[in-house]
């Protein structure tokens, strides 16, 4: 027993059980979540949704996955092939890599990383080559199309969504995601978008909060701002030409992506796996506290998607470039400037 | 695709009603196109409903040329009717427009009876107008959920298709038919309403204007909706009447132009309702204008219910059926706009010519006009709110 807890403790032992442990997370999240979203929007639209497969439905994502795999893997003639393969590899792995930096619990994290922020940032951005490379080399006009609005949107939503990140970064003065998880310690109204109301760091945190998860929703490519596959104007946008599990692949990454942006939301803003009434904290309960967050944070991202039509693409770069941009810029100084106000006190 | 590459619009028509905010329209003056493509846009397209193919000619997102190609289901309709009697073509009527098949009825019924000189009985005419109204409620309920499934908002179809199941089940315990009714007859209509049809009318009527209003919470204030709908896609009041455009679309230009005031038909005259219009002519103003055409129709049903006569529903009309040489026309308001039916006749048992004019296909003659110099998603909202429909264009 005591030999099994040592090698559990190793290193190489240790990584390996988190590859798996992310691996079996993302893909329970990204089958089930695709599970949840069908219930959600079902239970929005008055029908019960999927309920044959399985009891309420619950063996429908095996279903889905089941029927993708079986289809044949179509290469359509003229595509650029190293391209149009590699685009759904490069779509799913920097989710995976970026959930290593993620803290689930207070020790329950793959890798303790002082730049960890640093490391989710630059990694999300990857995303958008992957849907680039994919639009581009589906030598199909709809995707070129998508591919095109895809750069923009994400070029115009990456700058709010830094300038709120690096407010955060100025009031918590640590990229260690864990760190930064461990400064929100105590009651709800320690976390990061209460905790700068009441301790003059910034008092515009909640506006702050507002921007990061519109950005994190351009970002992600989701309804409403879901330009990239907008169905009535660009028939499946960058995902048109794939089929079978090259677009399971993208189905999979989509809600991936969900999944660690709204992780962040709950890390940077929402005090990640603490607990939001003082009590009830410790290695059990503060995964579940993390992951209630996640889920709540989830939810409330379909929820948008039942409920709103999708933006104009110019009416969505318009909000970024002459609202998002000037009001983070804004918080951002005034965060600053209060910073240096205290300090000198 | 011939001749459309390059094709720059210098003829500055891109010019919309006047007031309406042309933020997203390019001025044609300052383009200098370097490279257009052709983007086929259907037959098969979830933009499209149904297979109505678009050959856009576009400068990045920016649209310079759209030109509609149709006939792909195309039937015959014309055709048909003039090798078959009155009466078997009556049902073929009811597949123009799939979505008002009332209407379209109505009008070549109408016709007929206009050449036969039958006398129709006041029940059936109240009978007639209770089922168009209601025709035209569900018309409108499906293109409000197809609109809004255009701009990427899925729940409200549901919402609208949950209603108009009500319409639905009532005409079908009415004549049998959830979709292509052929209720109205040479004469009359063929089934007399019984009690559970006209409470079932009543509670309907009292029903729908919550639900209405709830559409106008959830949607119409919707902030994302209006910046998608007001000022894009102006179409002037000009534009309709050099193209014929009729319907919501003239009535969303400012112009009161509705067949139901204008060419008074059935026994619309002894009604009490108005004809919604909205000046601005941007696709907001047709989205409104259907909006409260839907309550206009609540009011007619309402009132109709109030004053139904007893009595039969069937006027006298020959065994065999034979319209004296002349020219008939019947034009009915239809939930898209003005629908005509021109029969003339030559004596015989089948007819010499039967015309149908139908209204999506003005609506969307305008579209190469009013949507150049648009980018693609406003042009397919505008699209949305000419509420096309493709049999209709095709018949």
């Amino acid at each position: 027993m005591n030999s099994l807890l040592s090698l559990l403790s190793l290193e190489p032992v240790r990584l390996l059980l988190y590859l798996v442990g992310i691996c079996a997370f993302v893909g329970f999240n990204a089958a089930y979540l695709v599970l949840a979203e069908r219930k959600i929007a079902g239970r929005m639209q008055r029908r019960p949704g999927p309920n044959e497969a399985g009891l309420g439905g619950w063996m429908q994502p095996f279903a889905d996955v089941g029927k993708l795999f079986a289809k044949q893997i179509m290469i359509p003639p003229g595509v650029d092939v190293l391209l149009y393969c590699l685009a759904p590899l490069m779509v799913m792995a920097p989710p995976l890599i970026c959930l290593v930096a993620v803290p689930f619990g207070d020790t329950l994290v793959a890798r303790d990383l002082n730049l960890g922020l640093l490391l989710v940032f630059s990694l999300g951005s990857v995303n958008v080559m992957a849907l680039l490379f994919a639009g581009w080399a589906s030598r199909n006009k709809y995707s070129i199309i998508s591919a095109a609005r895809v750069v923009s949107q994400n070029v115009a939503y990456e700058i709010p969504m830094l300038l709120v990140v690096l407010t955060i970064l100025m009031t918590t003065g640590t990229m260690n995601l864990n760190e930064i998880v461990r400064q929100q310690a105590g009651w709800f109204w320690h976390w990061n978008v209460f905790r700068g109301v009441w301790t003059l760091a910034n008092p515009l945190m909640p506006v702050t909060f507002v921007i990061f998860f519109i950005c994190m929703l351009a970002e992600t490519n989701r309804a409403p701002f879901d330009m990239a596959e907008a169905e009535s104007e660009l028939v499946a946008g960058a995902f048109t030409e794939y089929g079978g599990m090259g677009f399971g692949v993208f189905f999979m990454a989509e809600y991936t992506n969900i999944v660690v942006g709204c992780s962040l939301a709950a890390v940077l803003f929402l005090g990640g796996w603490q607990s939001p009434i003082g009590v009830l904290s410790g290695p059990v309960w503060g995964p579940l506290w993390f992951l209630a967050k996640l889920y709540a944070l989830i939810f409330t991202v379909m929820w948008v998607r039942w409920t709103f039509p999708r933006t104009q693409f110019y009416g969505l770069l318009n909000l970024s470039w002459k609202i998002l941009i000037p009001i983070s810029l804004f918080t951002l100084l005034l965060s600053g400037a209060l910073l240096t106000l205290t300090h000198l006190r | 695709m011939p001749g459309a590459e390059c094709q720059v619009p210098n003829d500055g028509s891109v010019t919309g009603a006047a007031g309406v905010p042309q933020s997203t329209i390019r001025d044609p003056q300052s383009t200098i196109p370097q490279e257009t493509f052709v983007l086929n846009l259907g037959p098969q397209h979830p933009a499209a409903h149904g297979v109505l193919r678009v050959l856009m000619t576009m400068d990045g997102e920016w649209i310079t040329r759209a030109e509609p190609v149709i006939g792909y289901i195309h039937r015959m309709h014309e055709k048909m009717g003039e090798n078959r009697t009155w009466a078997k073509f009556l049902p073929n009527t009811s597949r123009i427009d799939y979505l008002s098949a009332m209407h379209y009825t109505h009008a070549f019924v109408g016709a007929v009876e206009r050449g036969a000189k039958i006398e129709v009985p006041p029940r059936a005419e109240y009978l007639r107008v209770i089922t168009s109204e209601l025709n035209r409620i569900a018309s409108h309920m499906v293109w409000w959920g197809a609109l809004l499934s255009d701009l990427g908002g899925l729940t409200p179809f549901l919402y609208a298709f949950d209603d108009r199941e009500l319409i639905l089940d009532l005409l079908e315990g009415l004549c049998g038919a959830r979709l292509t009714y052929c209720y109205y007859r040479f004469g009359g209509v063929c089934n007399d309403a019984d009690d559970d049809f006209l409470r079932g009318c009543r509670q309907f009527v009292r029903h729908m204007p919550a639900r209405l209003k709830l559409y106008h919470d959830l949607v119409t204030g919707n902030i994302i909706l209006r910046k998608r709908l007001e000022g894009i896609g102006p179409i002037s009041a000009e534009m309709c009447r050099k193209y014929g455009a009729t319907g919501p679309v003239i009535r969303g230009a400012g112009v009161a132009y509705d067949v139901r005031r204008v060419e008074p038909y059935s026994i619309y005259p002894q009604f009490d309702f108005e004809i919604p219009t909205f000046p601005q002519g941007d696709s907001m103003a047709r989205y409104l204008v259907r909006m409260a055409e839907m309550e206009q129709s609540l009011r007619i049903i309402d009132q109709a219910l109030d004053k139904i006569p007893a009595g039969p529903v069937m006027g006298k009309v020959p065994r065999v059926l034979r319209l004296p040489p002349g020219d008939y026309c019947y034009a009915v308001e239809a939930a898209r706009g003005r629908f005509l039916v021109r029969i003339v006749s030559d004596g015989k048992d089948v007819p010499y010519r039967v015309r149908l004019r139908t209204p999506s296909f003005s609506n969307l003659s305008l579209f190469e006009e009013a949507s150049r110099g648009m980018i693609l998603p406003d042009a397919l909202a505008m699209m949305g709110t000419l509420d096309l429909v493709i049999p209709d264009i095709d018949r």
